[in-house]
Order: structure tokens, then sequence, then C-alpha cells
């Protein structure tokens, strides 16, 4: 489980990333943050690791403030899965995933095996395995990004916005894949983005945030989705005016009669 | 014409070869004080370099002198020293060590500084020490330019060598020198060619090298 409680971030030309927050993940399920660019979830999510330290308040997990612990050995525990991949351009494949347990102490070997039993897992062929990053498409490096954050085998999984650099198309075959590892797997995830579709697919419960770094609402998709708080709330679903469908025969559409989805 | 034809008859002429005066001792000596300098700056170079690139500070306070230590004139900091230190191989040194520090610092700067930002980000992430990060990560990203550095401090060293016999030591300068006060020009156009032979062997040399490192990290990111 991980807590937010109180915290505030303010940076010294006075911006304020995130004020008086206060939220708590659930363990085993998936948390989406979600919110426009600059709202200050991304600073929320590096709180957990500790790449970001609060102005004020307290991050724990599983009743443990992070504070006090080790910052070197509290990442090694989490994993993380950045935007655009973040991996190590000199590193091949097995060894962008063996990074961690590497780091541990984990003789070669075994982090290697471990590594391609891995890429399996996140639908890689292993013959990928001795591949440099660049040598990967876009969704490649991702699952490969996914694969090195479950390597130590974490309970917590941080996700920033994994899948934001990838077509529509992969994107999807990553969130199923996501979904498929997570019924397996049940790791405690903190995931952010900026798309609302994605959250909604992804999350077991959502939260969105705005500017300024609080929380406008919080809830399952479908708590939230019935129930929009406020008017920010329901332009970020696309619950306004603008949005409101109906239906022509067989076609959904929009009040200014563009098609946007069928009738299953 | 004349005097290329010369210098190499002079080159061939056994009795200019060989001995502790012959021309293969001096290029022996000429390498070796280059070596030794650029060795020097590499030490005092490479963890500035880092530790600048690393922290991201005080980056303004290395461009700007590293530039003023560049437009310094080689020949006038030899003869500072000179006076300063006597007669000898320590005054010349020390302008080496200072001629090469430039570019090895830049190179050693450069090229942590250019890593880039994703993977040090996710390094750090993942629970990498800040020495893991830089030695796992920003330096083996940064070889390329760091060699590139050494690469230019060892041939401008190599180059400037000669002003070593200015001051009283050895190397290829002797000849450059004799020649000039004797007007044995075909002396000074031989020792001009060994060392500009020297300076193509010694750039090879570091081609091999850099291939080398390209072949063991093959990143097109880095690829400069």
């Amino acid at each position: 489980m991980i807590e937010f409680r109180g915290v505030s971030k303010s940076y010294d030309d006075g911006t304020l990333a995130v004020s008086d927050l206060s939220l708590t993940a659930a363990s085993h399920e998936i948390t989406v943050l979600v919110g426009s660019s600059g709202c200050g979830k991304t600073t929320l999510l590096r709180m957990v690791n500790r790449l970001v330290t609060p102005t004020s308040g307290q991050v724990l997990i599983d009743d443990v403030d992070v504070a006090d612990r080790n910052p070197v050995e509290l990442r090694r525990s989490i994993g993380y899965v950045m935007q655009n991949s973040g991996l190590l351009p000199h590193r091949t494949t097995v060894d962008n995933i063996a990074t961690v347990p590497m780091l541990r102490g984990t003789p070669v070997r075994e982090a290697r095996q471990r590594a391609v039993d891995l890429m399996e897992t996140v639908g890689l062929d292993p013959s990928l395995a001795r591949r440099y990053p660049w040598q990967l498409s876009g969704g490649q490096q991702q699952r490969v990004g996914v694969a090195r954050g479950l390597a130590a085998d974490p309970n917590i999984l941080l996700m920033d916005e994994p899948f934001g650099a990838v077509d529509p198309i992969v994107r999807a075959d990553l969130q199923r894949e996501l979904l498929r590892l997570q019924e397996e797997l049940g790791k405690t995830i903190l995931f952010v983005t900026h798309d609302i579709a994605e959250a909604i697919t992804l999350g077991d419960k959502i939260v969105i945030v705005a500017n300024g770094g609080r929380i406008a609402q919080q809830g399952t998709p479908a708590e939230i989705m019935a129930n929009p708080v406020d008017d920010f709330v329901t332009t970020f679903l696309g619950l306004d005016e603008s949005r409101s469908l109906h239906v022509d025969g067989d076609l959904v559409v929009d009040p200014s009669g563009r098609p946007v989805g069928r009738l299953a | 014409m004349n005097y290329i034809i010369a210098a190499w008859q002079w080159l061939a002429e056994p009795v200019n070869m060989s001995g502790p005066n012959g021309w293969e001792a001096r290029m022996v000596e000429h390498l070796w004080y280059t070596a030794v300098a650029t060795v020097v700056a590499c030490l005092i170079g490479i963890p500035l370099g880092y530790a600048v690139g690393h922290a991201h500070r005080f980056r303004t306070a290395i461009v700007s002198s590293t530039g003023a230590a560049r437009a310094l004139p080689t020949l006038g900091v030899v003869t500072l020293f000179g006076l300063l230190l006597g007669i000898g191989l320590e005054a010349p040194m020390l302008a080496f060590v200072l001629l090469a520090l430039p570019s090895i610092l830049a190179g050693a700067y450069a090229g942590v500084e250019g890593a880039p930002r994703d993977a040090v980000d996710a390094a750090r992430a993942m629970g990498m020490t800040e020495w893991q990060i830089l030695f796992r990560v920003e330096a083996p990203l940064g070889m390329p330019l760091l060699l590139g550095g050494i690469r230019s401090a060892a041939l401008q060293v190599l180059a400037t060598a000669t002003l070593a016999a200015y001051v009283g030591a050895g190397g290829l300068g002797r000849f450059l020198f004799l020649g000039l006060k004797t007007q044995n020009y075909p002396m000074m156009v031989a020792s001009s060619l060994v060392v500009v032979g020297l300076a193509i062997v010694v750039d090879l040399g570091f081609e091999i090298v850099d291939r080398l490192v390209r072949r063991s990290h093959p990143t097109r990111a880095v690829a400069s």
C-alpha cells in the first residue's frame, strides 16, 4: 500500500507542483493518476522512490515513511518504467533487463537467464536479446522497459506514461498485455498518464489530478463516469456538451453529426 | 625540393640515425615526452571533467578557463616556466600538460554531460549510486568524446614537444634548433619529417582504439 499524507512540493521559483495532497493506492491494484501536462502527477510518482523529495508531508509504503529508507535500496526494491523507455543505449536488451538484479548482486549468468525468461513474459522474442535499444521498435523498447521494471520482482511498479510515445495500435496492445500481466502478478501499480481512455482501460482506481497537484476526483472508472463532481472532471472525461452523443441508425454521432462509434 | 632529398639523405645516414644523439633516440624521447604530458593531463583532466559533467555545475568556470588556457602561446609558457624553473625538462613538461589539459577536460566533461538524460534518470530510478551512474552509464557513453579529446591533446603535444629543446631538454626539437643555428636546413626538414610521421602514426593508433571502443559499445545515439 502506498500512502501520500498531506504532501506538497514547491520549487524555488515559487511554482507549486503539488499542494497538500493525500491519497492511498491499495496493494495489488492499478491506481492511475491522470491529468493534463504539468499538473504534478509525475512529481507525485517520483516521490515514491525519492527521486523527488516533498517540501512537506510524507509518503509511506506499507506504513514506513520512504524518507527513513536508504534511497538506493528503496529504488532497487521498486520497479520503474518511464516514457521513451530510458534504456541504457550501450547495453543489450538482456543486460538492460538484468540491470537491477545485477546491482543487487545476482550472478551475471543467473540474471541474464531470468532476463530472457522475462522477455517471454512481456511478449518479446528471445532472439532480440542481444540487440541494442536503437535496433528495436518503439513498442519493443517499451516492452523491454516493462521487463526491466519487473526484473527484481518488486512489489511496487511505478509507470510514468510508459505507453505515451507509441502509436495507438501498439499502445492498445501494450495495455492489454499489462492487464494480462497484472492478472498473473498482482503488483501494486501506480500509473501516470494524460490519456483518460488509458486511465479507464487500466485503472482499478482513477485519480484525476487538476493543475497545481490537487485531486479533482477519485474512484473507480464507473463511479467517476457516473458522477463527475465538477465541470473540470466533466470536461476532462469528455462528457461535456460537445461530446453528448446520440444514436443515428447503427452509428453513434456527436452533436455536429460526426460519427464517433458504432453500436455493437 | 633539394632540401627534401637532402633531408631523406640525412635521415638515412647511419651516423645521424643511431647513438644517444641519433634521431631514433630523439624520436623515442619525443614520444616519451608526449606520452608523459598526455597521461599527466589525463590524470588531472578526466576526474575534473567527470566531476563537472556529472554534477552539471561550474560549467561556465570550466569552459572559460579552458578557453583561456587554449589561447596561451606555448613558446611563451615554456620560456616563462624556463625562467622560473631553470634549464631542463620540468618547464616544457609543465607547459605541455597545460597545453593538453583543455582538450582532455572538454572531452571528459562533454562526454559525461552529453549522456542521454533519460538514460541517466532511469539509472538513478533503478537504484544506481552516483558513482555507478558515472562509471557505468555516463563514462561509457562519453567514451568516444573523451577519446577525441585525448587524441587532439596528444597530437598537439606531439607537434609542440619540439619546444622542449628550446630550454635545453631533448626530443626532436634538438635538430630543429641546432639546424637553425648552424643553417643546416636539411637537418631541420628531416626532424620535421619525423615529427609529421610520428603524428600520422599516433593518429592512426587513436583511430584504431576509437573503432574498437565504438564496436564494443555500438550506440548510434552518441555517435559523433
